[in-house]
């Protein structure tokens, strides 16, 4: 804790700032109005009880305010390392003029050399570089930007280490990427997420009606014949409201979007984080989420009339171009039959891999090649008036089973064979899942095999369903009927096809490494990259609700112990007869020694729950039965026994140390 | 002792039997489906719907539905309250009764279309039979049939399962359903409790009143009237208030142990019948029996702790050498059991009709009519009151405990939000609220000094229980406080306490029509929701530990509110052997 922390807590006591949580409010007004009474002196009661008491309300807003701050400062420090690298650099625009990078606009074409820190977020026009990402991922190892494809997106403020790129800058002035990661992380972008406005209401109306409990105890005693004091009466006040979890509140969410800074995730929105505590349904990419995603091509399975070495020629020529792993994997082993590498012709035009067409391949001195998807050859072939064979299904078929993945190769109207690409499911997959099923989400593996492989690999991960042969808009489709059923989807993507399901998901998670559309289309991002982090960010989520409930819970059930502290205290001399002091259960010392050792509870309390606010209340993948009853008995019954003792102590230390 | 238990277990037992059948039949009755009665109710109901205009295909709003029963309501007590003020009209006038002050009359207008039956007058020497019959089994029929319309109104938007409905959301016509309400549910269990009650003794004449010549030979007059009609009603609405002023307690009213069950299983059976018609009608049984089981809890808490309170008498009855319960206020014919389950089921079912005197139960035997009253009504409640206040509750321990299992909270599959939270939460509170500041300032001004017959702490709890009684439409009295002051029978020369009057009859309304009106738009939110799947990860409220949930939720929000001013009433003199 520094300086700048207990600074801001002092800042906070604002009453304009104040008044955003209405329960410390109250607590803010009762010690201004106890700390009159302590200056005006007079009222029955001791004036040094009347100080005690004042000192100890403004010590229970600070404490607040101070929880706050804590998380806040959290955040700070990684503001802080971030803005140094806004730091002002010159952008190069492609006509040869100088421009500082704070008045680039959407639309500027900018030109970053190796060396050079690129100006502002933006799309990858030429060129391919690798680039240091470090400062805004923490990972040191340089990534991959290129144009095309799904890694063309860049972000201000890295460093371009190799070659050079061209890119036309997607941000207007001053919303970076950068300058929003800064105001999450620094929380100034923090709204009221939905349920912590509930949340608040509950609140205030507990408030409320314990202020009118109050307020009206005076009449009430008096007819009682005796006489409560307003400190009492406010002391009474603020053990009844609930502080603590007032107190708490919006630490607990700020601490929410920390924790998943710290796992590299960005929320753009604190309804995203409460949103994913929510997801019923997962869906899943196959290739690098529960797959290794480099699947090598293992076998070539000619059809009849065609030699093994015809169709690995065709197969290597169609993926010369293609830098997938998968492609490259085609070349390697169609090396195995003693083909080299060869001059390309003029003539030899790559045809990339579409997601519509779902083939990649080459045209080369009349001919043309294709591999891809079985049935997308199927119907390239019929297309192109040739006849395919029927083993081929078969082939397809076996393979599938086998949970590999078949590619076809055709050569103008001729289906050659089929490509035997093995895929291999990361270890601990299956648990994982197993894990999500027991919270109650449901996974499905999207993947654009075909629906036999897909079966197979799904099997073999444990996902609940899958999606095969998928495209972007069966994914969209997909998303959208599953939101029709009421059901909250998560998703995760990185490519501009993706977009559109990104934008429908209920939470979105953009790859960094992604394209900028898929970045701008998701509510989170994701600095790492890796898919399986959804289930942490789904765990997040809950622990940030299960916080809230918990601390609510424990917040309510204290009540009861603080009235046993202070009832009997403050009636002591009701109708004459002295019979209430029997409920002094806790044996407290004195009248003042009881009200004080509430209202120290209730203010320590406060820190001592703020490691618990910050880091959350442990998610276990239970039945939410099991979770209930589990909460139940911590926080619920915990908070009605745990006062008890700790105002005991508390008035041993000042009735029988301090001699109150 | 233990035949009292065994009494205890043997009357919840036939009422558990009973839930089903009418629950049963409750539900099908407010889906529209058909029962054994509607073929003899069906053409009475169409003319009804004829000559009120409505269409029963036509779904009002929630808003429709609340303008609607707040102007029934309204016209039901302008008529309630020219009858009380014109008696000297009445035919049915044996004893040629004049008219109660206004202010009195004001609060026993409100008492009876709030379904409180709070009685600051006495019934056989203030009342014509008119008044009786005319005026107060009406409202006790009518007053009933719209609590249940409410309860009925918030399952259907709870249990509706299309989402996004336009105009029509299909919560309901209140006209209709306050019909069928009276028509196959009221009307035609209080024929049979009625007739049952006559069968025991129970008086039904309009022959006014015999006189007499006591033992010792002093003349006297005995109040008879048209009785069991509107005792029958009177249980059976939840309503409480009797024909005589000792109410129940009254030979005439409830002759012996076996109208004693009657009434009480009466007053029990609609209350507890309510969540089962819930559970049929969302679709889910055991939704109900949760509801129930969570009520049925804290009722047999209740019965236990005010039976072992008045059989083990009072610390100052101990200082006397008196040993035995506690017989002060209670009628030999049913002893301390009897006396005891009676209280605990008036208390929490907000009918508030007694057999025997609140006032003398032992300190901590007194605390658990209180404690009852400050639950607002949850356990069981009044005839669908209880179960629209017990399901506020529900969704605040849903939204709570919902949290707590890392979800945003839904019940039922429909989100529990802001709005809901707002609405719910000012429900929850208000009723508490306006009991506060009502009792505060009836305590500290000189105007409400009047009312307050006793000193110290009994005069304390008997201010406390008018305001808990009327705001939570209990209507059940801690005798001492008054309101009325009549020298000789009929009126003449009598005056009202203006302030208890009217502070009363303004607790009464708040406490009624506010809830009810908060109650309407929840339904009018729920009913719009869409609909969540259940899942793993949902919170399920048909457990067991949803069930303690809800219990926790209830007395701890009940009980903390109230918790101080128990102390300074029942509390303290449970404590102590000195006499106030």
């Amino acid at each position: 804790m520094n300086i700048d922390v207990l600074r801001q807590s002092l800042v906070k006591l604002d009453p304009r700032v104040a008044l955003h949580n209405p329960v410390m409010f109250v607590v803010e007004v009762g010690a201004a109005l106890s700390t009159g009474a302590f200056v005006l002196g007079g009222g029955s009661d001791p004036r040094w009880f009347t100080g005690v008491i004042a000192i100890w309300l403004w010590l229970t807003v600070v404490f607040a305010n101070l929880s706050e701050a804590i998380a806040e400062g959290r955040g700070r420090a990684r503001a802080a390392s971030l803005r140094a690298m806004r730091a002002d650099t010159t952008a190069t625009l492609r006509d040869g003029s100088q421009r500082p990078a704070s008045q680039l606009t959407r639309g500027d074409v900018v030109v970053v050399d190796a060396g050079e820190v690129i100006p502002g977020d933006g799309t990858v026009i030429e060129g391919i570089a690798s680039v240091d990402e470090s400062a805004i991922t923490g990972e040191s190892a340089p990534v991959i930007r290129e144009s095309g494809g799904d890694r063309s997106a860049v972000t201000g403020g890295t460093r371009v280490l190799s070659d050079h790129l061209v890119i036309e800058i997607t941000q207007e002035p001053g919303q970076s990427f950068l300058d929003r990661m800064i105001a999450l992380v620094e929380g100034a972008a923090r709204r009221k997420t939905p349920n912590e406005i509930a949340l608040n209401i509950l609140l205030a109306s507990l408030t409320l009606i314990f202020l009118v409990v109050v307020v009206t105890l005076k009449p009430v005693a008096s007819f009682a014949g005796t006489d409560i004091s307003m400190t009492t009466l406010i002391a009474l006040l603020v053990a009844l409201i609930p502080t603590t979890i007032g107190a708490l509140l919006s630490a607990i969410g700020i601490a929410g979007m920390d924790r998943l800074v710290r796992r590299n995730v960005l929320a753009l929105s604190g309804r995203a984080v409460e949103a994913s505590g929510d997801v019923d349904v997962l869906l899943l990419d196959k290739t690098g989420t529960i797959t290794l995603g480099n699947r090598q091509a293992s076998e070539l399975i000619p059809m009849p009339g065609v030699s093994e070495l015809e169709l690995a020629e065709a197969a290597q020529l169609s993926s010369l171009a293609d830098e997938t792993p998968e492609g490259r994997s085609i070349v390697v082993l169609a090396k195995g039959y003693g083909l080299r590498e060869r001059q390309l012709t003029d003539e030899f035009a790559f045809v990339p891999f579409t997601a519509q067409t779902r083939m990649s391949g080459a045209d080369m001195d009349g001919t043309r090649l294709r591999k891809g998807a079985a049935d997308a050859i199927v119907a390239w072939v019929g297309d192109e008036g040739g006849r395919v064979p029927p083993e081929l299904q078969g082939e397809v078929d076996r393979v599938g089973r086998e949970g590999g993945t078949p590619l076809a190769v055709a050569r103008d109207s001729q289906v050659l064979g089929v490509i035997y690409l093995k895929d291999t499911v990361k270890e601990g997959m299956a648990a994982r899942f197993e894990q999500l099923r027991a919270m109650g989400i449901r996974t499905v593996m999207v993947t654009g095999d075909n629906r036999l492989t897909a079966a197979k690999i799904a099997a073999e991960a444990g996902v609940d369903d899958f999606l095969a042969e998928a495209t972007p808009e069966r994914k969209l489709e997909l998303i959208k009927a599953e939101q029709a059923e009421g059901r909250l989807v998560a998703m995760t993507g990185d490519g501009t096809n993706d977009a559109p399901a990104l934008a429908q998901a209920d939470v979105g998670v953009a790859m960094n490494t992604g394209t900028q559309a898929a970045r701008e289309a998701g509510n989170m991002v994701d600095l790492d990259s890796n898919p399986t982090k959804l289930i942490e960010i789904v765990e997040v989520g809950k622990q940030l609700l299960i916080t809230r409930g918990a601390l609510t819970t424990f917040s309510i059930a204290n009540d009861v112990a603080k009235y046993f502290a202070i009832l009997p205290a403050i009636f002591v001399g009701a109708w004459g007869v002295g019979s209430l002091s029997k409920l002094n259960v806790m044996g407290l010392g004195t009248p003042q020694s009881a009200i004080i050792s509430a209202i120290v509870f209730n203010a320590v309390v406060i820190p001592m729950l703020v490691p618990l606010a910050l880091r959350g209340v442990r998610y276990r993948a239970l039945g939410a039965t099991a979770l209930l009853r589990r909460n139940l008995l911590l926080y619920g019954v915990g908070g009605l026994i745990a006062p008890f003792i700790g105002i005991k102590l508390i008035d041993l230390v000042v009735h029988n140390v301090l001699g109150a | 002792m233990l035949q009292g238990w065994i009494q205890i277990a043997v009357f919840c037992a036939i009422t558990v039997a009973c839930v089903p059948l009418l629950g049963g039949y409750m539900a099908k009755v407010f889906s529209g489906q058909r029962v054994f009665l509607t073929p003899v109710l069906r053409r009475p109901e169409r003319l009804i719907h004829r000559l009120l205009r409505v269409d029963p295909e036509r779904s009002q709003s929630w808003k429709g539905y609340a303008g609607s029963l707040v102007v029934f309501s309204a016209l039901s007590w302008l008529a309630l309250y020219v009858i009380l003020r014109t008696q000297t009209l009445h035919p049915f006038n044996p004893g040629g009764f004049h008219s109660g002050t206004w202010d009195l009359s004001f609060n026993t207008a409100s008492s009876f279309v709030t379904n409180t039956n709070w009685q600051f007058y006495g019934g056989e020497t203030t009342l014509t039979d008119f008044s009786q019959m005319a005026g107060l089994a009406v409202q006790n029929f009518l007053s009933a049939a719209v609590g249940i319309t409410v309860v009925i109104v918030l399952i259907r938007g709870i249990a509706s399962r299309r989402s996004g409905a336009g105009a029509d959301d299909g919560l309901g016509v209140f006209f209709v359903d306050l019909t069928r309400t009276l028509l196959y549910v009221l009307l035609p269990l209080s024929i049979v409790v009625g007739l049952a009650l006559v069968s025991q003794g129970v008086l039904q004449t309009l022959g006014g009143s015999v006189d007499f010549h006591t033992l010792n030979g002093t003349a006297s007059s005995l109040f008879r009237g048209p009785v069991a009609s509107q005792e029958a009603i009177k249980v059976l609405g939840t309503n409480g208030g009797g024909f005589f002023n000792v109410n129940s307690a009254m030979p005439l009213e409830n002759p012996n142990q076996l109208s004693n069950w009657i009434e009480m299983f009466s007053m029990l059976i609609i209350p507890a019948s309510l969540p089962y018609t819930y559970g049929r009608m969302v679709g889910s049984r055991r939704q109900g029996w949760a509801i129930f089981s969570a009520m049925a809890i804290l009722l047999v808490v209740s019965v236990a702790v005010v039976y072992v309170a008045e059989s083990h008498g009072t610390p100052a009855q101990h200082l006397a050498g008196l040993t035995g319960g506690n017989m002060e206020g209670k009628e030999q014919r049913y002893g301390i059991a009897n006396s005891s389950l009676f209280t605990a089921l008036t208390t929490v079912m907000s009918c508030g009709a007694v057999n025997s005197a609140l006032e003398s139960l032992t300190g901590i035997g007194g605390l658990v009519p209180m404690a009852n009253l400050s639950y607002s009504e949850t356990v069981f409640g009044g005839v669908g009151a209880g179960l629209y206040t017990m399901l506020l509750y529900v969704l605040l321990a849903v939204f709570i405990g919902g949290l707590m299992v890392g979800r945003t909270p839904e019940y039922l599959g429909k989100k529990i939000e802001a709005r809901e939270i707002k609405l719910v939460s000012l429900a929850v509170i208000f009723t508490p609220l306006i009991v506060l500041v009502f009792t505060a300032l009836a305590l500290s001004t000189k105007y409400g000094a009047p009312s307050i017959f006793n000193p110290g702490p009994q005069g304390f709890s008997e201010t406390l229980y008018a305001y808990l009684s009327q705001a939570n439409n209990n209507g059940s009295a801690w005798a001492g406080y008054t309101g009325y002051v009549q020298p000789t029978a009929g009126n003449l020369g009598a005056s009202g306490i203006s302030f208890a009057d009217l502070m009363g009859g303004f607790a009464m309304l708040l406490g009624r029509f506010v809830p009810i009106v908060l109650v309407l738009a929840i339904a009018g939110t729920l009913v719009r929701k869409r609909v969540t799947p259940v899942g793993l990860g949902t919170l399920r409220t048909d457990t067991p530990t949803f069930v303690g949930m809800n219990v926790f939720v209830v007395v701890l929000i009940g009980a903390l509110t109230f918790f101080p001013a128990l102390l300074l009433g029942p509390v303290v003199q449970g404590l102590t052997d000195h006499l106030f």
